[in-house]
């Protein structure tokens, strides 16, 4: 049984959590290939995506998760709510919570905002992305993908190359990997590593050929420029020059590794479409298997009662 | 806590042998038959039968594990429910489906078995085969269709089965009264 009621973060979640969750998924990836890919566990359980930000993925994700575990699902959006009139983030879910909401699928542009909300309402919380901190469910999805690949993390060399800095998937995964035993690499511009990022037990390094010559698998990401209020670097020419991986950086190492990316890619930025299409990617493995990741999360925070 | 030894070998091997008899004077065969274990405690008597079954049949039914967790009434309702694995490398369309469990009390782990197989398909018939049938015990009705052995049992009573699949030393099977 998970520990906590609510999913805020990788950083609260233990090492044996972590197993639960990976293994109830496996169970679930086995449903979702079933003819009929729908079962009946929560059907008198209501949930609220309540996206305060963007989303594609995540937001799908999440939304298939809850329809093939038989939830009824309410979605939220900011823009054309009354949010724009002023009303405050309490008071918006509290709304939503009055018609009888069991459990909060949050994503929102500030760090911290699921975590505020777990301390005054009752509700499940489950923290689709909060800004530039913690994105659990997609550093639990990269995991599943992982082991399926791997079997064992102990040990394994992962690097994470891009814009650390802004990016919650960054350090999700971080916590996620250092929990299981496995070694981490962070490659980017130094201006898109935080300072004294290595307390968290990571290496740093600013090439990328001997990252990726290093790594059993690289999970790239994408330049937040939305999050960038100033310039980190020259040009997004020069970046996909010095940083921007390539089937040929692939294709001339010495062993063959794993490549992942959370979505969305900028094509030709940090992945040339090559090397995205290539045999070493898992990209839509990571997006099938984060269905499964979901439904095994409402699961088992449901399974609370 | 008093435990009372119900059945064990070479009673149990008897009563494994009598039931695969049962079951091919039923006319049951590969071609048009599987059977299927539920999890957790079923699959090792289901093992049993089709190992039972090879021996005498030359086209013997798949075998496959079926796990009703995510069907179970009770979800929500007490201790958090655990999955195990689904295998079942064939299809049940229109196949003639022998459940297998080891023991029948409620019957509500067999409802929810029977809800699980449909999403796998229609079969053209369901079997239940148990090694135990608490008979007084029932919630709801459903009847097997072979038995190894009838108990009657108390509500304060539980019936354990050790298999030495589990890393038990021998086949056993207990009468636990509270």
């Amino acid at each position: 049984m998970l520990t906590s009621p609510h999913l805020l973060g990788i950083k609260d979640l233990d090492a044996e959590s972590i197993d639960l969750i990976v293994k109830t998924a496996k169970e679930f990836k086995e449903v979702l290939n079933r003819p009929i890919k729908k079962v009946p566990s929560l059907r008198d359980v209501t949930i609220a995506n309540v996206f305060f930000e963007n989303s594609t993925r995540t937001r799908l994700s999440f939304e298939l998760a809850e329809k093939r575990l038989s939830a009824d699902t309410i979605n939220f959006s900011a823009s054309g709510s009354s949010v724009k009139k002023g009303e405050t983030l309490l008071d918006t879910v509290n709304n939503i919570l009055a018609m009888k909401v069991d459990m909060i699928v949050m994503r929102h542009a500030s760090p911290g905002a699921p975590h505020y909300l777990a301390k005054h309402i009752k509700a499940n919380i489950i923290n689709a992305g909060d800004g530039t901190h913690e994105h659990p469910t997609q550093a639990l999805l990269d995991t599943y993908s992982l082991r399926e690949k791997f079997g064992d993390l102990a040990g394994k060399k992962i690097a994470i190359i891009g814009d650390i800095l802004h990016s919650r998937v960054a350090l999700s995964n971080i916590y996620a990997l250092k929990k299981q035993g496995a070694e981490v690499r962070l490659c980017g511009p130094s201006t898109l590593i935080p300072k004294h990022i290595q307390s968290l037990g990571v290496e740093v390094s600013h090439d990328v050929k001997s990252t990726l010559a290093w790594c059993d698998a690289a999970n790239v990401l994408r330049i937040q420029l939305e999050r960038q209020q100033i310039k980190y670097f020259p040009s997004l020419r020069e970046y996909a020059q010095t940083f921007g991986i390539t089937r040929k950086m692939l294709d001339e190492l010495p062993k063959e590794i794993v490549l992942m990316h959370p979505g969305p890619i900028n094509r030709g930025v940090e992945l040339s479409s090559d090397a995205a299409d290539s045999p070493h990617s898992i990209i839509l493995d990571q997006v099938e298997n984060g269905v499964a990741i979901r439904m095994a999360v409402l699961y088992l925070l449901a399974s609370r009662g | 806590m008093t435990r009372k030894l119900i059945l064990s070998s070479p009673l149990l091997e008897i009563t494994i042998s009598r039931l695969c008899q049962e079951l091919i004077e039923n006319q049951i065969d590969g071609t048009e038959t599987v059977i299927l274990g539920l999890q957790p405690r079923g699959i090792y008597f289901a093992e049993r039968i089709a190992a039972e079954l090879s021996k005498h049949l030359e086209n013997p039914p798949a075998l496959g594990k079926i796990d009703a967790t995510f069907y179970r009434d009770d979800f929500r309702r007490g201790d958090p429910l655990s999955p195990n694995s689904t295998e079942i490398p064939f299809l049940v369309e229109n196949k003639r489906v022998i459940l297998v469990d080891d023991v029948l009390a409620t019957g509500r782990m067999v409802r929810a078995a029977m809800d699980a197989l449909n999403a796998f398909g229609r079969p053209a018939k369901v079997e239940l085969c148990v090694l135990i049938d608490r008979i007084y015990s029932r919630d709801l009705p459903i009847h097997p269709d072979y038995v190894g052995k009838n108990v009657n049992t108390l509500t304060t009573e539980k019936v354990l089965v050790e298999w030495t699949e589990q890393g038990h030393e021998a086949d056993k099977i207990w009468l636990i009264t509270q």
